[in-house]
């Protein structure tokens, strides 16, 4: 693959919002990250926070019947070096990039598998489909992909329908499937949140091996923090459908800046330990911390930031306006007027 | 030691014809002691609902006994069953199925209040349902409303109001967090730890979530395919896993924290089907310290002293890094 020094997707301003009954419900607000080529970018939040919305956006393959309004642009750079927007792509174009440029993994291997095909009919479509191989070329390239995914006994499983393996085999079936025309990104929706922490440690090590082998890019959608902390390079943040903090990994989690990503990190019981073996208070349960209150409806949102009924940090001026992303130092940003005092206060010592 | 509060005995479940059961349960013993939490921690299929239900007799168990307070559950009657149930509650995992969405929170907490004969009258059991939600962090208004007017948060809250209702010695929660988002889970955990020291509740606290286990629970039991494999007071066994699964099972969780590098274990498979399991040690088809003798016979479950036992015939692998450990692969430079 060749070497290219622009990021392999630059989303600007990308918005997705859905108009119901109830009103205008907006999922994804003005959203901006980029993913470097061979880079993993993760996108954490809560329930809710916009994080599949944004993949599904990026796919076009949010349902036609859900009147959606999207705006902004997702640039992408494909294998030849050309920039696309896939916000404005044709429909016949975007089925060139689907797939094949850019291919996804979901959640629940068993719902996205379709359940009347054998594993291998169902990679080798893909593979006639974008690289013009007869039908019986592309079996044979289906049988390396799950060689490739480290499928045992490759060639039975081939003729096995996704009913016959088990959690982790079908989301090794998606990778093959995924990988298939050796996408340049792969979009990873929680693509291990349904399986046992041992059969994720697996499915995260294969994909960390596909992704040094190929140079393709990630971007990771997850809500688990413990994963994002290994497995990402980049971090995006997304409260109520905006992101709230963008940063490295390591900065991130060395030093959140975000009063959200403060609390988020803060609640983990593993934080608490660290925070207790740090105070030499060990042994001593403190309670974890906990923010308050709960996610406010999309229908009704807070006047100002989002995320001000809930934080502790909160003061009258942040009802104002929905502060805008500022930046935090060279490489990261927070959507928080009191960003410059964030460094130093942090929800813990509040 | 005191008598233990809940005593289970050889315990078994099977499900399905009696020619190949599945075996959710194999010959599970245990004790929980007055004021104790519990942990059952084991990945899915490890028979750890399976055990927390036939605890309360929500199923039977198929060979075994169920003792609380030396009194066999198993061969209760019906009655007395359900006047045990007053002292036995369950939280459950999924606070959207486990609430009847056409009945209101009052409802809800005053069918377990009336069942049991408590705070009898109309005033007494308005009163009392006020002060169980105001207990659980809701309000007292809050009463008049159905579930689906609360978020999951809010509604596992009245799960454990309904829990506490009918003042229980002993509470199995069932993976009580596991629906829930991680700001919401903090709280939930806070509530659980609140209300446990104030009413000195006994727990078993079922979850696959091994930081809230260590966070919450003073013991802990390793389930693998219907088995023990591990028991450990949990400072112990988070600070030195004994069992080859355990070592596992704590390698493979992600640390939440990007400059700590965990030894991990690959554990190469799936887990065997219960239907047809593994002879001798269920872990050997994964483990990467089987040997031979491995597969001869079942290991019993041994003291190892320190109020620690496990079901491994390997002594020489604890403690000392065993080979299969592999450095973790280097971030990659951010």
């Amino acid at each position: 693959m060749k070497e290219i020094d622009v990021n392999r997707l630059e989303v600007r301003h990308l918005s997705t919002f859905f108009d119901t009954d109830e009103g205008l419900i907006r999922s994804v607000a003005d959203v901006s990250f980029s993913i470097r080529p061979g880079k993993t970018t993760a996108l954490v939040g809560e329930s809710g926070s916009g994080k599949s919305v944004t993949s599904l956006t990026l796919m076009r393959l949010l349902s036609r019947t859900a009147s959606t309004q999207v705006s902004g642009e997702a640039m992408f750079t494909n294998r030849a070096g050309q920039t696309l927007d896939l916000l404005s792509l044709p429909e016949a174009g975007m089925r060139r990039i689907r797939g094949n440029e850019i291919a996804m993994i979901f959640q629940e291997p068993m719902t996205s598998l379709n359940p009347v095909f054998t594993v291998g009919e169902q990679i080798a479509e893909s593979v006639r489909l974008h690289m013009g191989l007869d039908r019986k070329a592309a079996l044979a390239h289906a049988l390396r992909m799950l060689e490739l995914v480290e499928i045992p006994a490759a060639a039975q499983r081939l003729h096995e329908y996704p009913h016959q393996l088990s959690g982790g085999m079908r989301q090794r079936v998606m990778i093959a499937l995924a990988m298939a025309c050796n996408p340049t990104l792969l979009i990873a929706d929680e693509p291990t949140t349904a399986l046992d922490v041992t059969i994720q440690a697996q499915i995260l090590e294969l994909m960390r091996r596909l992704q040094a082998e190929t140079g393709m890019s990630i971007l990771f959608i997850t809500h688990n923090l413990g994963v994002v902390a290994h497995h990402a390079d980049d971090v995006a943040v997304m409260y109520a459908g905006r992101i709230v903090e963008a940063a490295p990994v390591r900065e991130l989690f060395a030093q959140p800046r975000h009063p959200y990503t403060q609390g988020l990190l803060a609640c983990l019981p593993a934080q608490q330990r660290k925070r207790e073996l740090a105070s030499g208070q060990a042994g001593a349960k403190r309670r974890l911390y906990a923010i308050r209150g709960q996610v406010s409806s999309p229908l009704a949102p807070p006047p100002g930031c989002a995320f001000e009924p809930r934080c502790d940090l909160a003061i009258p001026s942040c009802r104002d306006a929905m502060p805008a992303l500022l930046a935090a130092g060279p490489t990261r940003s927070a959507r928080c007027i009191r960003v410059e005092e964030t460094a130093v206060a942090t929800v813990e010592t509040v | 030691m005191s008598a233990p509060l809940i005593e289970v005995k050889n315990l078994q479940r099977y499900f399905g014809a009696a020619a190949k059961p599945v075996r959710a349960v194999d010959d599970v013993s245990f004790s929980i002691q007055p004021g104790e939490t519990l942990g059952l921690v084991g990945e899915s299929g490890s028979g750890k609902s399976t055990i927390g239900r036939t605890l309360l007799r929500l199923i039977d168990a198929t060979s075994g006994q169920v003792l609380y307070r030396g009194e066999d559950l198993g061969t209760a009657s019906s009655s007395r069953m359900r006047a045990l149930r007053s002292k036995l509650q369950m939280i459950f995992q999924d606070p959207y199925a486990s609430l009847n969405p056409k009945m209101r929170v009052k409802d809800i907490l005053g069918e377990a209040l009336q069942v049991h004969g408590l705070a009898k009258g109309k005033e007494a059991r308005e009163a009392r349902i006020a002060e169980l939600l105001e207990l659980v962090g809701l309000r007292a208004e809050h009463a008049s409303r159905y579930p689906h007017e609360f978020s999951g948060g809010q509604r596992q809250r009245i799960g454990v109001a309904r829990a506490l209702a009918v003042e229980p010695e002993f509470i199995v929660a069932d993976e009580p967090l596991s629906a829930l988002d991680v700001s919401i889970q903090a709280q939930v955990v806070n509530l659980l730890c609140d209300l446990r020291d104030r009413l000195s509740l006994t727990m078993l606290f079922i979850s696959h979530d091994l930081d809230v286990v260590e966070y919450l629970c003073d013991r802990v039991v390793v389930l693998y395919l219907g088995r023990v494999m591990e028991v450990a007071p949990t400072a112990e066994l988070f600070a030195q896993p004994l069992h080859p699964y355990t070592q596992a099972l704590l390698a493979a969780s992600p640390k939440p924290d990007p400059e700590h590098k965990s030894e991990r274990i690959a554990l190469k498979g799936d887990i065997p089907s219960p239907v047809n399991p593994p002879s001798g040690c269920v872990f050997r088809t994964r483990c990467p310290h089987v040997i031979d003798a491995c597969s001869v016979a079942r290991p019993e479950l041994r003291d190892m002293g320190k109020g620690r036992f496990k079901a491994c015939i390997r002594d020489d692998i604890a403690g000392a890094l065993p080979v299969a450990f592999v450095p973790a692969a280097t971030l990659a430079a951010a």
